[in-house]
């Protein structure tokens, strides 16, 4: 009997079904349909990746010199080098742009600082309050001897971050205010709600910000000029308020009746019943969907262009129009597209990390 | 579309007009706010479009830096609004911007309807075709059937769709936004022929994959006269406007350059000297200072100058004087005289 067992603890599987050859036949060669779509999936590979990674960097030519790129048969990534500060920081003074850059690092780092959710307390509030006003003096300058910059000559990154950043930070509140509001007892609240989401969700973002930076100040009184940036960021927090709005609701009506009748008959009011029983249920269940919609609103703060607010995109393309650098736009796309894509790549991981660690079997 | 484009623009200036009953002459505005806001192109090299340093440069950046210095004895009291073809001219009629130049063609409507004031031409410009010459096509009028690339919400849209009327061909035309996006299209062969005026066909032909290979057909289908402008309803501004663009062709025509400038000062001419301020008059005129002339041609230079250096044959684009020269060379640039 132990003699036996030992044997067959001996005896390994055939090599066929372990290691990566098992693993491929499991996986990938099971069957002729998959054998068939591995090998076309890899001559695919085989024809697309090479080509590309001799374009993209075998080939490629990173000085940032424009006379040279036409020789090489590779990438053009001069036009980044060549232009990288106007990209980044569009007519920020030149000599002063280490004060944008320094904001941007202060910026990732409070959001890095505040992705524990143990950390989330009153301090955090007045770390935040410190970072946003420090930015905001090394951007607009004028205190502590910094030299005065118009918000006229903010541009690139910097203002792309501080449209989505303050647009969503502004939109998540009114949109949940929108959102009760909207399932309010007290009819002319219930009204007012229902007609703000449903016009604004009714209009694109473009003639939204189209009407905030054209008609609107033709309503304004003589001499009373208001800030485009502060136009535009006006409109967008509105924008994404209204889709804000509708997602909570949906978190909202997704809550079983029960609860709010315990909460009522626990002797709670009305904000209490909100604050301390439906909201964090509500907003837990909606975190994929709002996160969706704080993503779109991210990359759609690049509508700003049609209003002449030159954001990261905007800088982009007008680099493209220079002569020396017309035919280049793939690699200067390819560029804006990595930007835009780690900043929504880090804010789905984020998310879904923030519902696993919320996620209190609800199942 | 194209009905908005021209409601718009019309119903918001008789908006503004009643609007502006009352106001201030311009001058003293842009002088107590201490800059002029300018509209410009943004995207438009040789014309109007920052570096890779961030500040504006081109034809009609030097336009309104000469406006500038004829105001202010400085160059660069100026802030920049770069503006697409379809906003611009609502931004110059609601007061947001107080000089518009920003290679806008001149034509009768606009001057009226939209409430505009052109100044002097800062450049003639005309439509013309680029075409691949392995299409062996000579002129213009073998283009029936052709699919055309071109710039939408302008005069050329306009312009190519009655030439083919005209001569009753067919086309069809690729509407693409941006000049770049379209000039890519034009070089992959989406369409046989692009349009456009003949400044960019030259600057986009230069970026071509093989320059060589491509010609622009002679015949030139409209007048684009492009001109800065101005709101209604403020004659002291638009003289201004309109002098500073000529002191510049004038400068030229009187040999007065940038780098000669202070030695014209002792000139015994006595056009130069009325010219240059040494003897007063001018300046008086106009509202501003008598040195507005020397200003200009010291701080921006002369119209020569000004156009070899942002659009001329040793920049990208490549253009010849052309239409542009003195009238003395065979041009149309013709100042009436400074006195």
């Amino acid at each position: 009997m132990s003699k036996i067992e030992t044997a067959s603890a001996t005896i390994k599987p055939p090599k066929t079904n372990i290691g990566i050859v098992g693993w491929s036949r499991a996986h990938l060669f099971n069957g002729w349909i998959n054998s068939a779509l591995t090998l076309f999936v890899l001559y695919g590979l085989y024809k697309v990746v090479p080509p590309f990674i001799n374009w993209a960097f075998l080939h490629a030519n990173w000085a940032p010199v424009s006379g040279t790129c036409s020789e090489s048969s590779g990438a053009c990534w001069s036009v980044v080098t060549a232009n990288i500060r106007f990209i980044l920081f569009g007519f920020y003074p030149h000599n002063l742009q280490w004060r944008p850059l320094l904001a941007i690092v202060i910026l990732v780092l409070l959001l890095f600082f505040s992705q524990n959710r143990k950390r989330w307390n009153m301090k955090l509030l007045y770390i935040w309050t410190a970072g946003l006003f420090i930015m905001g003096v090394l951007l607009k300058g004028g205190l502590f001897g910094l030299e005065s910059v118009e918000t006229d000559n903010w541009g690139g990154l910097p203002l792309t971050l501080l449209l989505s950043v303050f647009g969503l930070a502004a939109a998540y509140p009114v949109g949940i205010l929108l959102a009760l509001g909207r399932q309010c007892r007290m009819p002319v609240i219930r009204s007012f709600c229902v007609v703000y989401i449903e016009l604004i969700r009714g209009v694109p973002l473009i003639s939204l910000l189209f009407m905030s930076s054209v008609v609107f100040p033709l309503f304004l009184p003589e001499g009373v000029v208001i800030n485009k940036i502060l136009r535009a960021q006006i409109a967008i927090i509105l924008f994404t308020a209204a889709y804000i709005a509708e997602v909570v609701r949906g978190g909202l009506q997704g809550i079983n009746k029960g609860h709010y009748e315990a909460a009522e008959s626990l002797g709670l009011n009305y904000f209490q019943t909100m604050r301390l029983v439906i909201l964090p249920q509500a907003l837990k269940i909606v975190i994929p969907p709002s996160v969706s919609i704080l993503i779109s609103a991210f990359k759609d703060t690049s509508l700003v262009v049609i209003i002449a607010l030159y954001d990261l995109l905007k800088t982009t393309q007008s680099t493209l129009t220079d002569p020396k650098w017309m035919g280049y736009s793939s690699e200067a796309y390819i560029f804006v597209a990595c930007i835009y894509f780690v900043c929504c790549f880090a804010m789905s991981n984020y998310s879904r990390k923030l519902e696993k660690e919320l996620d209190t079997d609800r199942r | 579309m194209k009905l908005l484009n021209k409601v718009v623009p019309t119903l918001v200036a008789s908006v503004c007009l009643s609007a502006s009953i009352g106001m201030a002459g311009t001058l003293d505005d842009v002088k107590a706010k201490g800059f002029i806001q300018v509209g410009v192109n943004g995207d438009l090299f040789g014309f109007g479009k920052p570096d890779e340093k961030g500040v504006w440069k081109g034809l009609d950046v030097d336009t309104a830096r000469a406006v500038s210095a004829a105001v202010f004895g400085d160059a660069d009291k100026i802030k920049y609004t770069p503006l697409t073809a379809k906003t611009r001219f609502t931004a110059l009629q609601s007061g947001e911007i107080d000089l518009l130049s920003r290679n806008a063609t001149q034509t009768l409507s606009r001057d009226t309807d939209l409430g505009l004031n052109f100044a002097h031409v800062n450049y003639y410009d005309g439509q013309g075709f680029l075409i691949s010459k392995d299409l062996g096509i000579k002129s213009a009028k073998e283009l029936d059937g052709a699919t055309v690339c071109v710039l939408p919400g302008t005069t050329t849209e306009q312009n190519v769709a009655d030439y083919f009327r005209v001569q009753k061909m067919t086309m069809k035309p690729v509407v693409i936004e941006s000049t770049a996006e379209l000039s890519k299209a034009f070089f992959a062969g989406r369409c046989d022929v692009m349009t456009s005026d003949a400044s960019q066909l030259a600057g986009i032909r230069a970026v071509a994959p093989n320059p060589q290979g491509y010609t622009i057909l002679p015949e030139i289908i409209s007048k684009e006269p492009l001109a800065p402008a101005v709101r209604h309803g403020d004659d002291q501004w638009f003289d201004i406007v309109n002098y500073s663009v000529m002191a510049m062709i004038e400068a030229e025509e009187l040999g007065i350059t940038s780098a000669n400038v202070d030695e014209m000062k002792a000139s015994a001419d006595p056009k130069i000297q009325r010219f240059l301020g040494v003897s007063p008059g001018n300046g008086k005129a106009l509202g501003l200072s008598e040195e507005w002339a020397y200003n200009i041609i010291k701080l921006v230079g002369n119209y020569g100058e000004v156009f070899e250096r942002n659009v001329g044959v040793n920049t990208p684009l490549m253009i010849e004087r052309g239409l542009n020269a003195l009238w003395t060379n065979g041009g149309l640039m013709y100042t009436p005289p400074f006195k």
